[in-house]
């Protein structure tokens, strides 16, 4: 073990899929790693494989060639170590907000009944909605479920999370209201946060890293390191400039993988 | 709600009065129509000399157990159907086939496997039941979004857990109204075994409704008739109408305005 080991690593992982008798290179040669800590952003459009990786990481799909680490040992399976927050709420309507807090909450035996209702508590507090925690699902906004969404994912306190476009269904009002929500968090607790989207400019606003897929195959192009002050604006003109630079490079490969396809 | 509570009760008001000017108008004989209230003296009769609750829990006996044991057995059949495909595509088939025959046409199967005990009884309940809990069972969990279980899995949720806290819960309106159905089925198949199977160890709501038609008594046929529809009400509102808006409520599925 060195000192600097990353959270989370990529060694040279290839995902295959099967689509019509064609193999489609889901992903090609992956290489990341990502440090304690880190917020990083994995962008690109849709078909690049981002969301492919994602699973990986959090151990719902397995990797045709190549090692997916956590803190050094295999992802084998999902659980808590890794939650994810879908694009989809996935909330379950039969529980109240509370219970679906409380549902990772229960799988952790060391902690007493107590202990589980407290850490709830802090979290729904965190999102704002502390008020609504014996709400039911359909009572609330998208912008609410979403949050309720998040709390769930941070109460088991896991090593990393892991977003997958979870703000893209959101109108974009509420999607700046939790863009802002998002990083107070992250600046409390510092959590290793792995984040797919197809908006770069939520991709610049949001990560320490924006890390750039191209598809077919689906591969890495290039990292940016975003050395912006935080909280950040959406609307900045800071911003603006490096999401530019981002999207340019994005259009470029874009471009060079229609030529070689037709 | 006080408010539909009164139109109903007026509306039942209605149909008596409605009944009873007929019966007046004599446009039919007395013996094919009676009036409200010869059905209400018989009624009062068979109630005061027991013979009409103990009809009730014979008839009650019989359901209870049938269909419990149609649940029983429809449950774990239900979820092996949906989820291993070998059992979906055997028992998933006669469980489809078998939902859409008529119930009352286990009877001649039952009178020549059983004869006339409440073994037949039982297994035409069964066989009334069963098969559509296993297919709404099937169906309700098939139906269970994979994002659900997908979540529930990154929480560290598996195999049995997931089972109880996901699947469950997931499919519980699918798995509630096939329960409905399936009483209904079990209590329609209840009734056409009662009154063609005579049996003496028992004598249930179907059997005076025979014996109200040997007897030529309308009164009693009616009478019972009114019985048997009170009694598949009060299931209706009682067991499953409070389970019913529960889900909906929860689930945010509720279209009624109340």
């Amino acid at each position: 073990m060195t000192l600097h080991q990353p959270k989370l690593s990529a060694k040279n992982v290839f995902k295959f899929f099967e689509m019509q008798g064609h193999r489609i290179v889901a992903l090609q040669a992956i290489d990341l790693d990502i440090h304690s800590g880190e917020f990083v952003c994995l962008v690109g459009p849709s078909g690049c494989g981002k969301s492919t990786l994602l699973n990986l990481m959090a151990g719902l799909i397995k990797a045709d060639k190549g090692q997916l680490l956590l803190d050094g040992s295999p992802i084998e399976e999902p659980g808590s170590h890794c939650l994810v927050m879908f694009q989809e709420h996935a909330l379950f309507p039969w529980l109240s907000v509370l219970g679906n807090v409380l549902f990772g909450l229960k799988l952790k035996p060391h902690l007493t009944a107590k202990e589980r209702l407290e850490v709830a508590r802090y979290y729904l507090n965190l999102v704002g909605l502390s008020r609504f925690e014996k709400a039911y699902t359909h009572e609330l906004s998208g912008g609410m479920r979403q949050r309720v969404a998040l709390a769930r994912a941070l109460a088991p306190n896991p090593k990393v999370l892991l977003m997958d476009e979870p703000f893209a269904s959101l109108d974009a009002l509420t999607r700046e209201q939790l863009y802002g929500d998002l990083q107070r968090i992250w600046l409390q607790h510092k959590k290793t946060i792995v984040f797919v989207t197809h908006n770069v400019r939520e991709a610049v606003c949001l990560g320490d890293r924006v890390v750039l897929f191209s598809p077919h195959p689906g591969q890495i192009r290039n990292t940016y390191d975003i050395d912006l002050p935080r909280p950040r604006d959406i609307n900045s003109v800071n911003l603006a400039v490096h999401s530019a630079q981002v999207t340019d490079a994005l259009k470029g490969y874009l471009a060079k993988t229609e030529e070689c396809t037709v | 709600m006080i408010r539909r509570t009164v139109i109903s009760i007026c509306f039942f008001v209605f149909l008596i009065l409605l009944w009873e000017i007929l019966y007046l108008l004599e446009l039919w004989s007395p013996v094919l129509l009676p009036s409200p209230i010869d059905v209400g003296i018989y009624l009062y009769g068979v109630i005061e000399n027991q013979t009409l609750l103990s009809a009730v829990v014979v008839t009650l006996k019989r359901i209870v157990l049938g269909y419990g044991c149609g649940l029983l057995l429809g449950l774990p059949l239900g979820l092996l159907c949906s989820r291993l495909n070998f059992f979906r595509d055997t028992l998933g088939l006669i469980a489809l086939g078998l939902q859409t025959l008529p119930s009352v046409c286990w009877v001649p199967l039952a009178l020549l496997w059983f004869g006339q005990t409440e073994s037949a009884m039982f297994f035409i309940v069964i066989m009334g039941s069963l098969w559509s809990v296993i297919i709404a069972i099937n169906t309700g969990v098939r139906q269970v979004p994979p994002i659900y279980v997908k979540a529930a899995r990154t929480m560290g949720s598996k195999r049995l857990h997931t089972w109880v806290y996901v699947f469950f819960p997931a499919a519980l309106p699918f798995i509630v109204s096939g329960m409905k159905q399936g009483w209904a089925f079990a209590w329609r198949s209840l009734m056409a075994a009662e009154i063609y199977v005579t049996i003496l160890t028992g004598f249930g709501l179907g059997h005076l409704l025979h014996y109200g038609r040997e007897l030529n008594a309308m009164e009693q046929v009616i009478g019972i008739m009114g019985v048997i529809l009170i009694i598949g009400l009060l299931v209706d509102k009682l067991c499953f109408s409070p389970i019913e808006t529960l889900l909906h409520s929860r689930w945010g599925t509720n279209l009624t305005n109340e």
